[in-house]
């Protein structure tokens, strides 16, 4: 029995030892070398890294450097040429017709074709597609017969979606209406070409050797929810404009973790989109760090919405009462601290509009103005139409976020303390918080929203009465009839002034309260050029580079 | 004692049946489906989904799917991360769970066995003060507290560990060390305890007096029994440490089970909600079996069947 003790004093001993050992190694300093290696943190491992099942920004990100489409988008956010050497687009604005760059390869050295990219497209919107259909397919609907395939209408098969290979170079791909901002889609992960020998091995995309991929970049390493390496891929047509040879992505899901692996040199880059950087650092790090601290604008918007079937919400006096009685410039100063922007309108900044950005040409400030004392008039007629006597108990609700509960613990304070209205704040689990507002079971929610293209529909359409994503029963003929016409002609003068009509009418009747517009919030190591972030807050890292000090 | 193995095996079938059911009825009961977002998909679409993943059909017979599987131990397929099985998620992120796990279950025992020995032979001395203000500090602090700070101090001040990750050997330091912070205190506990009690016993007088030598003595006669307690520990330590882990791989950024358990939920992704709580729940009975029937072995008074033997 004695075995015993020798055994746990050997162990201890060893330990001892060990930790001793270890703790005299020194750690070699990372990014001496030719620093051509950018890491950064994913978070989270991608659900998936086929371009046609893409619908997070996780994925997006690792993507995005993988894979490279028709166009791609310039650090302006200009339309560029990628795959496409070049385009024509007949006068109906209906018909495009790409030409494929000849020296377009695979990182297998195949030549990329214009059956490439008919294939993936009526791949990702082929219904039966394994193991589940795309559930981003119908950013494709631009495309003639591509609902009608994708939701399985009779008699319309893959042939009859109005996507063509005339020849191997050369792609005319037809639309249901003219859509100007279709060359910017392109640069969107479900239109990305896929390789043909997905044909035959459906799980392709979870193994780096059946990975075949086009982009600046291809597979290296795959630590299943570990990390993800990515190396330049040598068959990249324009390989000499790619300097990074590698980008890592971290998967690790605590800020503050993630933060000091940034400061401690683990990291070249830390925070959105798809990492975080904890709020309460923001104010040290501006500080400390002005040149690596970065916060720019991303097209998207935080809102409430209200449950306009629901009394007394049905009222828009009593809407625009609350909208107007908190102060959306000390909500982005004292609470989120992030560089946000208030919002008085649904289409954030950096939206293109008709010559320049659409934000300026028509600015937000005319649609209304914060006043406590016309909101106070405003409540009280409303209440009186209402037949009420009080304002009822406000209850907002929002999924579970320490940021959503300070935000929202902010409006209740300024409701109570401008109008004297009780608010009742509660946090629900994401999948019961998006299960109620689905069905309108909520007075007042909290509501978030991205662009998915960069033109204003992407945000205006939201409030259409046939949109899915219009929780707040809001419906009116005369809207739809201005999205209408904005779909029905290229005229960019005609569309932007449909548009931003709508938008006055959607925020002028208050169904949702706009609060702030979004920013992206980051950091990066000095010597980094040419990784940008693009208008949706997306990275692009794909021609960035390291300059020799 | 092959009739009390037998026993608690069929008893422990009937509990993961049991457990099986309510979690894959609790779990249904909960709004939400494995493809909620911010933006809804269009209807066509989710319902293309919902039909895919056999989510259409009424709940019985979903249920009597799953149980045919799960007989057939087939797990499934998880419906978030696309064509990974719900086995292969458990066992790349177990591998790391695992590793740490067990690293920190010898630290735990070697250190809280030492430590209560030195106290126990220190008795009122400095020694014996010393090492129960560490035990109260390390049963007291919690690990979401211990981890940041070993993770201050060693990776952002000092600079001798990487902050996160488990790459090489000395990634392990941290993390198990965090992770077995905890156990090694109520170890030591245990152990400085029942080594005074034992001590104090008459058998241990009559060794002294048959002139026995002290490394005898307290190796053969009074480890061996104040060792009990330890061993009943160690069960529901096991379980603990291997299963517990999510914090501290979180603050570590380690690839581990932990994280899926809370994920999966927030996902509603089904298959895999159920693989790993049966999977838990396989280690934490298992955990306790093995030490049931380690106790018999350290300890000879102990008799596992009720009648007779």
């Amino acid at each position: 029995m004695s075995k015993k003790k020798y055994g746990f004093t050997l162990i201890s001993v060893l330990l001892v030892l060990a930790l001793v050992a270890v703790g005299c190694t020194p750690k070699e300093e990372s990014g001496s070398s030719e620093g051509s290696v950018f890491r950064m943190n994913l978070a989270t491992e991608p659900p998936s890294l086929d371009p046609a099942q893409v619908q997070d920004q996780v994925s997006a990100t690792v993507v995005n450097g993988l894979y490279e489409g028709l166009t791609r988008k310039d650090e302006k956010g200009d339309v560029v040429p990628a795959v496409a050497k070049e385009w024509k687009i007949s006068d109906d604005g209906k018909t495009y017709t790409f030409t494929i760059r000849d020296d377009a390869k695979w990182s297998n050295g195949d030549a990329v074709t214009a059956g490439d990219f008919e294939y993936a497209w009526k791949r990702a919107l082929d219904p039966n597609l394994k193991p589940a259909a795309s559930a981003y397919a119908y950013q494709l609907y631009y495309i003639k017969n591509a609902e009608a395939y994708n939701t399985g209408a009779d008699g319309v098969t893959a042939d009859d979606v109005a996507v063509k290979a005339i020849d191997e170079h050369t792609l005319q791909v037809e639309l249901n209406s003219p859509t100007p901002y279709f060359l910017g889609l392109m640069s969107f992960t479900v239109f990305y070409p896929v390789h043909q020998s997905a044909k035959e091995n459906e799980a392709w995309a979870t193994d780096v050797s059946t990975m075949i991929t086009n982009g600046p970049f291809t597979m290296s390493e795959w630590k299943k929810n570990n990390s993800i390496t990515i190396a330049k891929n040598d068959n990249y047509y324009a390989k000499d404009d790619i300097k990074l040879s590698k980008v890592v992505f971290s998967e690790v899901n605590d800020s503050n973790t993630e933060l000091s692996m940034y400061q401690t040199g683990e990291l070249d880059y830390a925070g959105m989109p798809t990492g975080l950087i904890p709020n309460e650092q923001f104010p040290t790090l501006k500080a400390n760090n002005p040149d690596e601290f970065k916060v720019q604008g991303s097209a998207s918007i935080y809102y409430y919405l209200f449950n306009t079937t629901q009394k007394p919400y049905t009222n828009e006096k009593i809407r625009q009462a609350l909208s107007m009685a908190i102060s959306r410039q000390d909500i982005v100063d004292n609470v989120t601290k992030g560089g946000q922007i208030p919002a008085y309108g649904i289409v954030p900044p950096g939206i293109k509009g008709e010559k320049d950005d659409y934000r300026t040409e028509h600015p937000d400030s005319s649609y209304f103005k914060e006043d406590i004392e016309q909101a106070k008039t405003l409540l009280a007629e409303g209440l009186k139409e209402e037949g009420l006597t009080a304002m009822p108990t406000v209850k907002v609700t929002y999924n579970t976020n320490e940021l959503h509960q300070a935000v929202a613990e902010a409006i209740a304070e300024m409701w109570s303390k401008n109008l004297g209205i009780k608010t009742e704040v509660s946090k629900q689990e994401w999948g019961v918080f998006l299960d109620n507002r689905n069905h309108l079971n909520y007075d007042v929610a909290r509501g978030g929203w991205g662009a998915d293209y960069d033109d204003p529909m992407t945000f205006i359409d939201l409030f259409s009465s046939k949109s899915g994503n219009n929780n707040t029963g809001f419906a009116n003929p005369e809207y739809d009839a201005l999205i209408k016409e904005a779909y029905s002609t290229d005229d960019q003068a005609k569309r932007m002034e449909a548009m931003s009509k709508a938008e006055e009418m959607v925020v002028g009747t208050r169904a949702i309260m706009p609060i702030y517009y979004y920013s992206t919030v980051y950091m990066i190591k000095p010597g980094f050029k040419g990784i940008f972030i693009d208008y949706k807050g997306d990275i692009d890292y794909n021609r960035g580079y390291k300059e020799a000090k | 004692m092959v009739r009390y193995i037998l026993q608690k095996l069929l008893f422990m079938l009937v509990s993961i049946f049991v457990l099986a059911s309510a979690t894959f009825f609790l779990m249904k009961a909960i709004p939400g489906n494995p493809f909620q977002s911010e933006k809804n998909i269009p209807p066509a679409i989710q319902e293309r989904l919902n039909e895919a993943y056999g989510l259409n059909d009424p709940l019985g017979v979903q249920y009597l799917h799953y149980m045919n599987n799960l007989i057939h131990f087939d797990l499934g397929m998880s419906m978030k991360q696309q064509y990974v099985t719900v086995v292969d998620i458990i066992k790349t992120g177990f591998i790391y769970s695992l590793q740490i796990g067990i690293f920190a279950i010898i630290v735990a025992i070697a250190a809280g066995v030492l430590f209560g020995l030195i106290a126990a032979l220190n008795h009122r001395k400095f020694l014996d003060g010393f090492t129960i203000l560490l035990a109260v500090l390390g049963v007291s602090i919690p690990s979401f507290v211990v981890a940041p700070f070993l993770q201050y101090v060693f990776g952002v001040k000092l600079r001798w560990f990487d902050v996160a990750g488990l790459n090489d050997v000395t990634d392990f330091i941290m993390p198990v060390l965090a992770l077995s912070f905890l156990p090694a205190a109520f170890i030591a506990r245990l152990v400085r305890s029942s080594m005074l009690e034992v001590l104090s016993a008459d058998y241990m007088k009559t060794a002294r007096a048959k002139g026995l030598s002290g490394r005898v003595i307290l190796v053969r006669h009074a480890l061996r029994n104040a060792i009990l307690p330890v061993v009943t520990y160690i069960g529901p330590m096991t379980a603990n440490i291997i299963t517990g882990s999510v914090v501290i791989e979180q603050i570590f950024g380690i690839g581990g089970l932990g994280k899926f358990f809370v994920n999966s939920i927030t996902n509603r992704d089904y298959t895999l909600i159920m693989g790993l709580t049966l999977f838990y729940a396989i280690i934490l009975m298992l955990a306790r079996f093995l030490t049931d029937i380690a106790y018999g072995f350290v300890d000879p008074r102990i008799k596992l069947t009720r009648k007779g033997g």
